[in-house]
């Protein structure tokens, strides 16, 4: 937020709005950073985040044909968003949602967008792109009504998410993509975001080395490897176990069938045999709902494996801007350096033109006045780089610390719960085991 | 089973076949009530008549659902009561020899010991025998024997009782390198099977009096002379090949149990194959869960505020673990060898019924024989013929007895083998259960505790 511009909550979303188009025409990040003064802490406060404007939901999911850029035939899946105003519900009326389609290539849009422009922020995943962590009976097809489905669930947990960030939320894309259908896509381009976004992505694959990096972030990063490495452990371990439950499950089927073929041949025995043999049968197809049940929770482990590469994207974003410091910073060294030489005449390191001028002689006067005067104008910049990137970094430092701590809790609370889940979806299978197989022994006594 | 005339033989104004006493049994002697095997020594089953009616009612155990182990404890014992309940009921039905008298002989076949010599290695089982009978001349019995002698006891009820079913042993032979004989497992399922063996031989109202049952039990040093034994045997085996006579038509009963001896083989094999996959498949379920509950531990080690309920679910997934290492092994130690065995008893039944068509097949080719004679020369019938008659008759008697007997015990052990198998799952859900429960408790009583130190 740039000093001038309003600074109270709640209506001010307008000029934050205006203030934010300004700066993301500009691609300049620092704008939304700077706003981790009181004004976001008010926004914070007075519960402000869009989601508490505004229920949103992803209500369906559809599908579609149409040309693509290359114009060819393809089928893809729309899904509607919905919104409707919370002061007009709070009210009692019901209002008709507005709606609109999108599919999840502008979903990826939109995250792209917020990954560059909040590069602080531990920015909410998309669920999955393609099924990975299947088990084999579960489709890995994109157009399976169940992965769709749960697609459909996962995007609406994605808008959730940034829709109550208390920085995110106030993006002024995030509430176009929410509201307006048709011509969103170019103003996202215009936004400039494209080419940061290329920069980020080279910015995060490159080794460089770091003399100073902050230690919290050094460890988060450490941290995030940890946790992506453990989801997905967990997630091929868990796929795993299904696979071989399913198994156990079915196979005890053939004592449906075997039980009723040997009923036909006895006389008391038959009865309590053939209905043992039944729920045989029931105890076999159990296992597919108790599993597709399963799938929920690897959902949201799926999350947070996705949330650790953001999380690490934070910390090495932080490097980064650390590294350009230092890089900045010793250039500033050796440029005051070079004007300390030429002012004094002492070489105290080596240069050619130092050199060149000791077999050559020295150089005129006013050679020597036109590349001081240089120097003073190259070392007059890299002071303000030097200050604009120490104001960068430790911005930067400063959101990138608040939101991992945000991220933190969110993750403790959130896992805790799905584990807690998890353990309740085990006592209802452990249940319905007794349930059968109680059931099957009062037909044994029976026979 | 109705006990009809017997067709296919001359009708010679024969005694009904119900009203034929075995030429064995004694006349004054009260025959015993055919109860099954009962585990627990000592179980009056006279008692059952008061327990008929209970049991008989509905055969449902009265809680079906409650806190696990009060219930199961209590199904446990109304299992127990009921077989001697319906057993009664069906002897009565069924059995010329059904009583509802004491029984007077029990038996029982445990503690094995293993015994090295120079020569061999081997086990013994103490076979322990209380008694009323004056057959015996003591009330109580202990004596170790091993697997051999189990097996010269029923060489020598086979040839003695050629027209009863000998309930079968468990196999003889076992392959070196692939089974430990002296495993704890193969002991115990051993002897399990020997136990039952005997006990069927107890209850059994003929073969229980037999001489060689009671050299078994109460010898202190079995004088097997096992080389003549084996020769007995081989000679009449001989015998019925040398005997060559082909049946003409077999009675439709004995076709109908050949029927069904041969369907209900099928069946056992299926369901001892489908055991099998469903034990392979736990084995390897069991594998990954371990690993599964591995991740949650390590994960554990990375987390704080987590670590608690990381570690908390790895702890119920290793419960499930044992829970299910408990049910597998219980399927492989009670479950299967025990299906094996009715197998065994099984071909038993089919080896009497094959005997019994030869005796019958002698029977007619000797009677035709001699009526061919008859005719030409009016030589009257041999009396062999007739001892062959009446051999064949009683042949037909005691098989559908033993049949009988054989249907009631392959119903109560079915019945008790299927609840087994019920009950073992039971407690493997309960168990995985509770572990579950446990940790949400866990999980609930840190979050009040949270939430009252957010507060305070």
């Amino acid at each position: 937020m740039r000093p001038g511009s309003a600074t109270t909550a709640g209506e001010e979303k307008r000029m934050a709005e205006d203030g934010k188009e300004e700066s993301a025409a500009t691609g300049d990040s620092d704008q939304p950073a700077a706003g981790l003064d009181s004004t976001v802490t008010t926004m914070v406060e007075e519960g402000s985040t869009l989601l508490r404007r505004m229920e949103i939901s992803v209500a369906e999911a559809e599908k579609r044909s149409g040309k693509n850029s290359v114009n060819m035939q393809e089928t893809f899946t729309v899904y509607l968003i919905e919104t409707r105003p919370m002061d007009a519900i709070a009210e009692g009326r019901n209002p008709a949602p507005d709606s609109l389609w999108r599919r999840y290539s502008e979903f990826e849009l939109l995250r792209n967008y917020l990954l560059v422009t909040y590069p602080f922020i531990v920015v909410p995943p998309l669920p999955e792109k393609r099924a990975e962590f299947v088990w084999h009976k579960l489709s890995a097809d994109n157009m399976d009504p169940d992965f769709v489905e749960r697609r459909r669930v996962g995007l609406e947990n994605f808008l959730l998410r940034v829709a109550s960030h208390p920085i995110l939320s106030n993006d002024k894309i995030l509430y176009h993509f929410l509201t307006e259908e048709h011509g969103w896509k170019e103003v996202v381009y215009d936004t400039g975001f494209q080419a940061k976004a290329d920069s980020r992505l080279r910015a995060l694959s490159a080794t460089f080395r770091v003399r100073n990096p902050d230690k919290r972030f050094v460890d988060m990063k450490h941290y995030s490897d940890e946790l992506q490495s453990h989801t997905s452990q967990l997630l091929r371990a868990r796929a795993r176990v299904a696979d071989r439950l399913y198994g156990v499950y079915k196979v005890h089927g053939n004592y449906g069938r075997v039980f009723s073929e040997w009923s036909a041949i006895e006389k008391e025995m038959g009865d309590g045999l053939q209905s043992a043999g039944h729920h045989m049968d029931a105890y076999a197809a159990s296992i597919d709902d108790i599993l597709e049940e399963e799938e929920h929770y690897a959902d949201q482990l799926k999350e947070y494996l996705f949330y650790a590469e953001a999380l690490r994207a934070v910390c090495r974003k932080h490097e980064l801007t650390q590294f350009e410091l230092e890089m900045a910073t010793q250039d500033l060294v050796s440029k005051k350096q070079q004007r300390e030489e030429l002012a004094t005449g002492i070489v105290r390191t080596f240069s050619f033109k130092g050199m060149t001028n000791k077999l050559f002689g020295q150089e005129a006067p006013e050679q020597r006045e036109a590349r001081l005067k240089l120097l003073e104008e190259l070392i007059a910049e890299g002071e303000e780089s030097v200050k604009e990137k120490t104001a960068e970094c430790e911005e930067h430092v400063e959101g990138g610390w608040v939101d991992m701590q945000r991220f933190k809790e969110q993750k403790d609370k959130d896992l805790r719960e799905a584990l807690i889940n998890y353990a309740i979806m085990q006592i209802s299978m452990c249940k319905k085991g007794i349930q059968v197989w109680s059931n099957a022994k009062e037909c044994f006594l029976k026979m | 089973m109705s006990v009809g005339a017997p067709r296919g033989l001359a009708s010679s104004g024969q005694k009904p076949i119900t009203e034929i006493l075995h030429p064995l049994s004694a006349a004054d002697e009260p025959p015993l009530s055919p109860v099954p095997d009962v585990t627990v020594g000592g179980h009056n089953p006279s008692s059952g008549a008061a327990d008929k009616d209970a049991g008989l009612t509905n055969g449902t155990p009265v809680e079906t659902s409650s806190p696990a182990s009060a219930s199961s404890l209590f199904n446990r014992l109304q299992l127990d009561d009921e077989p001697d309940a319906d057993a009664e009921a069906e002897a009565d039905a069924h059995d010329p020899y059904a009583s509802t008298e004491t029984r007077d002989l029990f038996v029982t076949v445990d503690d094995p010991k293993k015994h090295v010599s120079t020569m061999e290695t081997y086990i013994t089982y103490r076979v322990s025998t209380k008694t009323t009978r004056i057959e015996f001349d003591l009330p109580e019995y202990s004596v170790r024997r091993r697997y051999q002698d189990f097996d010269w006891l029923r060489i020598k009820l086979e040839d003695s009782q050629p027209t009863h079913l000998i309930p079968p042993l468990p196999e003889k032979f076992v392959m070196k390198g692939v089974v430990d004989r002296f495993s704890e497992e193969f002991v115990e399922t051993r002897m399990k099977a020997l136990d039952k063996f005997l006990k069927r031989v107890a209850d059994h109202p003929v073969l229980s009096f037999n001489p060689h049952l009671n050299a078994f039990l109460s010898a202190k040093d079995l004088n097997k002379r096992q080389g003549l034994a084996l020769l007995t045997k081989v000679g009449e085996s001989v015998k019925q090949v040398a005997g060559g006579y082909k049946l003409r038509a077999r009675p439709a009963e004995f076709c109908a149990m050949g029927e069904y001896l041969d369907t209900f083989c099928q069946k056992l094999g299926t369901i001892d194959r489908i055991a099998q996959r469903i034990l392979k498949e736990q084995t390897e379920y069991l594998t990954e869960l371990r690993e599964y509950g591995a991740v949650y531990s390590s994960w554990a080690g990375s987390e704080d505020e987590l670590r608690r309920p990381l570690e908390g679910v790895a702890g119920s997934v290793s419960s499930c673990c044992g829970a299910l290492e408990d049910l597998s092994e219980n399927m492989s130690q009670d479950f299967l060898p025990v299906l094996r065995e009715y197998v065994l008893y099984t071909d038993s039944m089919k080896n009497v019924l094959r005997k019994r068509d030869q005796s019958q097949a002698e029977y007619e080719g000797r009677l035709e024989a001699a009526v061919l004679r008859r005719q030409e020369d009016r030589t009257p019938v041999p009396v062999e013929v007739e001892k062959c008659q009446d051999k064949v008759e009683c042949f037909n008697a005691d098989l559908k007895a033993d049949w009988e007997r054989w249907q009631s015990n392959k119903r109560q052990d079915f019945k008790q083998l299927l609840t087994g198998m019920a009950d073992k799952n039971i407690h493997y859900y309960e168990k995985c259960q509770a572990a579950w429960e446990s940790l949400i408790a866990l999980l609930q009583d840190k979050q009040t505790e949270d939430k009252t130190n957010e507060t305070n």
